[in-house]
């Protein structure tokens, strides 16, 4: 570990570290441009140079590894006056156009020009102009403004795994873009908007919406998919203005997807901000007694058996938890949070989470998907495997439908044999996971949603198990859940209770005219035509699938308009927090359910979402847990059964577009056509 | 010159470019046959009337499984690609000092009048592209043009425009020194080593 000095302190850094980051190390600002900490390092602005002893010139700290003994200068006069002379080099080109960039008041290059610029400057001549690049509906290009720092190729190349842009031509022609090539085709797109330090890339959607300085930050959680992207939601006044990626190393490093970030433009619409309640036929606008009133009505009349509850994806703990007491002081056994109609085994809490953490990835030496399209189903899952390979010395191979991973991956096969020739050593990736040091599986909705799930998450338990992925320093066997609300809902044990049925047999019985109430909760992705002439209550946000076929409709809170809990994939329970108000009339879901709880004279015993959550994690203390991992002890789980033939389907035929939110977002749908249409030629859905 | 490239249209190399390629790539290391871009390049071009379309260099890279990308940068990057169509005689004017200083302009604006084209231009027949380059390397003999790939050297306007009369008639003049010199041997003889056999 190498000493060095930095303006006279002593300090011991990592070997293989950066000056820059000693300096950072010791609080010490070095202003930077293409240095990233994410991404590689071609120390190409100069803006980092520092002096060093015993060297001529000054050096550019974020590529000078520091060194045993080094004597480092970040303030000399020599130091001043390289960053006012590389300032004012940037700034030739530059359009000093910051009244109309929408970078202004949160770019770096702002922010340099003034802590460490020239008052003035000496440049008269004409200024180079560069063409805008066409690239998509996420990205607005202002070319004329870029400082070629190459953050955005390297992102390209190395994180989204979409090499789309590049440098063309040279010297004073250099220009940064996708030379003429279409949107560009990465889900994690949105990111460049990020890195880029100056006003070239701005968010095409967020375009002169609003200034940074005008706009309330809240630090919450994403809930498209189930890897628990923490965000930040930028609003002004009562209106989600922007989505940002929140730095979480354990989890979405920098990063966040295109749908995380820019369906938030779907909370504005279609929303539920009143009760309905269905009057001959025909949905009419109710009062919240009146609608509570036809449901007591309801629930009074049926008996226990013929009523269900179904919970959707985007639903927070507390609401399922307050759901599922209701249901149970009612007596109904029936409820279900896996609305794709899983059947899978739950009593081991390690069957059916991503038991290594996502951070665990970086360890792996072979990954084995099983059913599973992780770039569509938890982008930033499958960013990290991409970070991992481009590590070297990692090898993955899949079982399910071909995709493009954005890595070189091996497919074995495509239906559950695949998983048994593996087992009994058929298949040359036997000896990789054989031979690996810390060898993963990584199953997915494909293989657990479809009937036979609970023997194929038997079969992935034994591949587990008979490839040493299951030890007590490692636990290599992970499931990549799709739906943010569903290791929550399996924690709190909002499944069938004792002789209840499960999504299929709760559709099977409505369908057949034997379930007379169902309660969706935020629940759109059944098949709505099989719920027969049942009594549908639909509490949610958006007028989507559930809504229309409801009887009574509550309307709840979307996940920017309430406190709530979600736990992710790996089991890691998150706070999301409210950031605007919801709707009209519309309320937080757990007040929804302990005010109807009191009509139905079931009354839930608490009034506070504190005293709920004291229950809530007395009930599961895993949930209690905030922000950390909780270990899952390995034992048995899955049932031992026939596996069917079929192959492994994708669970997402439109990345864009998976749940109430994102399908009416118009930025969602924009990418849809512009984006999508290039490799789907039919729509999907 | 297009950002864009020009339009798309089909490119695959001949069965002997493809053999040449193939040799071409074998040239280099296991996992390393993006190295052989340059040459790859040089030959889609030489088959595409000395211009690159995008479609070549997308084929280009699908040979060397590399992204396109990486090919439009290295292409885009060399000035001796051209992403444009060009004359049947691409005339590539140096204009470095030391042909600057024996005359460069005068050669240019011959080019220019007699062609009737501006710098970048290509007459009407598409026999001539005229460009002005920076140093090609024969400074001795200044001022010079090259011409596809032949160097025409020691260059007064009047030499220049019976060069252009020659080509466009199709004749076939000869290269390197206009005005018989050897090689970049000393204008008015041998200065050293007098009397000397070889
Ligand atoms: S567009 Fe932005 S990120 Fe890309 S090179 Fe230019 S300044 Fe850097
Ligand atoms: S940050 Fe060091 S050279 Fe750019």
């Amino acid at each position: 570990m190498p000493k060095l000095i930095i303006n006279g302190h002593e300090i011991e850094v990592a070997a293989g570290a950066s000056v820059l980051q000693a300096c950072e190390q010791m609080g010490i600002e070095v202003p930077h441009f293409c240095y990233h900490d994410k991404l590689s390092v071609p120390a190409s602005c100069r803006m980092c140079l520092v002096e060093v002893e015993k060297t001529p010139k000054p050096v550019a700290s974020c590529g000078l590894p520091a060194a045993d003994g080094m004597v480092v200068h970040t303030d000399s006069p020599m130091v001043l006056k390289a960053r006012r002379g590389v300032m004012e080099l940037l700034l030739i080109n530059h359009p000093l156009d910051c009244p109309i960039c929408d970078q202004g008041g949160e770019c770096d290059l702002q922010d340099q020009a003034v802590a460490y610029g020239s008052d003035h400057s000496r440049y008269a001549e004409a200024k180079r102009a560069v063409a805008d690049k066409e690239l998509g509906p996420i990205v607005k290009t202002v070319m004329t403004r870029c400082i070629h720092c190459t953050r955005c190729v390297r992102f390209a190349d190395e994180i989204a795994g979409t090499p789309e842009l590049g440098g063309v031509f040279r010297g004073e022609h250099l220009e940064i873009g996708n030379f003429g090539g279409g949107p560009l085709t990465s889900e994690l797109s949105g990111n460049l908007v990020d890195v880029c330090p100056v006003g070239a890339l701005t968010s095409k959607p967020y375009a002169f919406r609003a200034r940074p300085w005008e706009l309330q930050k809240t630090e919450s959680v994403d809930v498209m998919d189930a890897v628990g992207c923490n965000i930040r939601i930028d609003t002004r006044g009562n209106e989600v203005m922007r989505i940002l990626p929140r730095l979480n190393d354990d989890i979405n490093e920098a990063w966040i997807n295109d749908k995380t970030r820019h369906a938030c433009d779907g909370l504005k619409l279609q929303r539920l901000d009143q009760p309905y309640m269905r009057v001959d036929g025909k949905l009419r606008p109710a009062s919240w007694p009146e609608a509570f009133a036809a449901i007591a009505a309801r629930l009074k009349t049926a008996s226990a058996e013929r009523v269900a509850a179904l919970a959707g994806d985007l639903v927070d703990c507390e609401s399922m938890f307050a759901l599922k007491q209701l249901m149970l002081a009612l007596e109904v056994p029936h409820l279900d949070c896996r609305q794709d109609g899983a059947t899978y085994d739950m009593t081991a809490r390690a069957g059916y989470i991503f038991n290594s953490g996502i951070a665990g990835i970086e360890q792996a030496d072979a990954i084995l998907l099983i059913g599973t399209n992780p770039r569509h189903e938890g982008t930033l899952v499958n960013a990290r495997i991409r970070k991992r390979w481009l590590r070297g010395g990692l090898r993955v191979a899949s079982i399910g439908a071909a995709a493009d991973l954005t890595y070189p991956h091996r497919r074995i096969g495509g239906s559950p044999s695949a998983i048994r020739d593996l087992i009994n050593g058929r298949d040359a990736f036997a000896k990789t996971l054989l031979a690996a040091k810390n060898p993963m599986v990584i199953v997915g909705a494909g293989a657990l949603a479809r009937p036979d799930g609970a023997a194929l998450q038997a079969l992935a338990r034994e591949l587990a198990e008979k490839f040493n992925m299951v030890r007590p320093d490692w636990n290599g066997f992970n499931v990549l859940q799709r739906a943010a609300s569903r290791v929550g809902g399996l924690d709190i044990g909002f499944v069938p209770q004792a002789y209840g049925l499960g999504t299929r047999g709760i559709l099977e019985a409505a369908s057949s005219g034997k379930m007379e109430v169902v309660y969706l909760l935020g629940a759109d992705e059944i098949d709505m035509d099989r719920l027969g002439n049942a009594f549908v209550i639909y509490q949610g946000h958006h007028g989507d699938k559930g809504a229309h076929r409801a009887d009574v409709i509550l309307p709840g809170a979307a996940y920017t308009e309430k406190d709530g809990i979600y736990v992710n994939t790996e089991g890691r329970p998150q706070l999301a927090k409210q950031a605007t108000f919801p709707p009209g009339e519309a309320r937080e879901d757990w007040k929804i359910i302990r005010a109807l709880s009191e009509t139905v004279g079931k009354t839930l015993p608490y009034d506070t979402l504190t005293q709920l959550r004291a229950r809530l994690i007395e009930a599961c203390p895993v949930i209690g847990a905030m922000g950390r991992l909780t270990k899952a002890e390995w034992k048995p789980f899955g049932h031992a059964g026939q596996v069917a033939v079929q192959p492994f389907e994708p669970v997402i035929a439109n990345f864009y577009m998976t749940d109430p939110i994102s399908r009416v977002s118009p930025t969602m749908a924009k990418c849809v056509t512009e984006i999508q249409r290039r490799d789907v030629p039919e729509a999907a859905e | 010159m297009s950002a864009a490239g020009q339009a798309k249209e089909d490119f695959t190399f001949t069965p002997e470019n493809l053999s040449r390629a193939k040799t071409i790539i074998a040239k280099y290391p296991e996992g390393r046959q993006q190295s052989a871009v340059l040459p790859l390049l040089d030959l889609a071009q030489r088959q595409n009337a000395n211009w690159l379309p995008r479609a070549a260099m997308d084929y280009v890279a699908a040979l060397l499984d590399m992204p396109p990308m990486r090919v439009y940068e290295v292409a885009t990057f060399y000035t001796m690609f051209n992403l444009a169509p060009v004359g049947a005689n691409l005339v590539q004017v140096c204009r470095t000092t030391p042909c600057w200083l024996r005359g460069s302009d005068d050669i240019t604006r011959t080019c220019c009048q007699k062609l009737g084209v501006g710098l970048g231009e290509t007459t009407a027949d598409g026999k001539f592209t005229v460009k002005e380059v920076e140093c090609l390397g024969a400074c001795a003999n200044a001022p010079m043009v090259q011409i596809n790939d032949d160097f025409y050297e020691d260059l007064t306007p009047e030499s220049m425009a019976k060069l252009i009369d020659d080509l466009a008639e199709g004749r076939k003049p000869s290269v390197g020194s206009q005005t018989g010199r050897r090689g970049s041997c000393a204008q008015d003889g041998a200065t050293t080593l007098r009397g000397k056999t070889s």
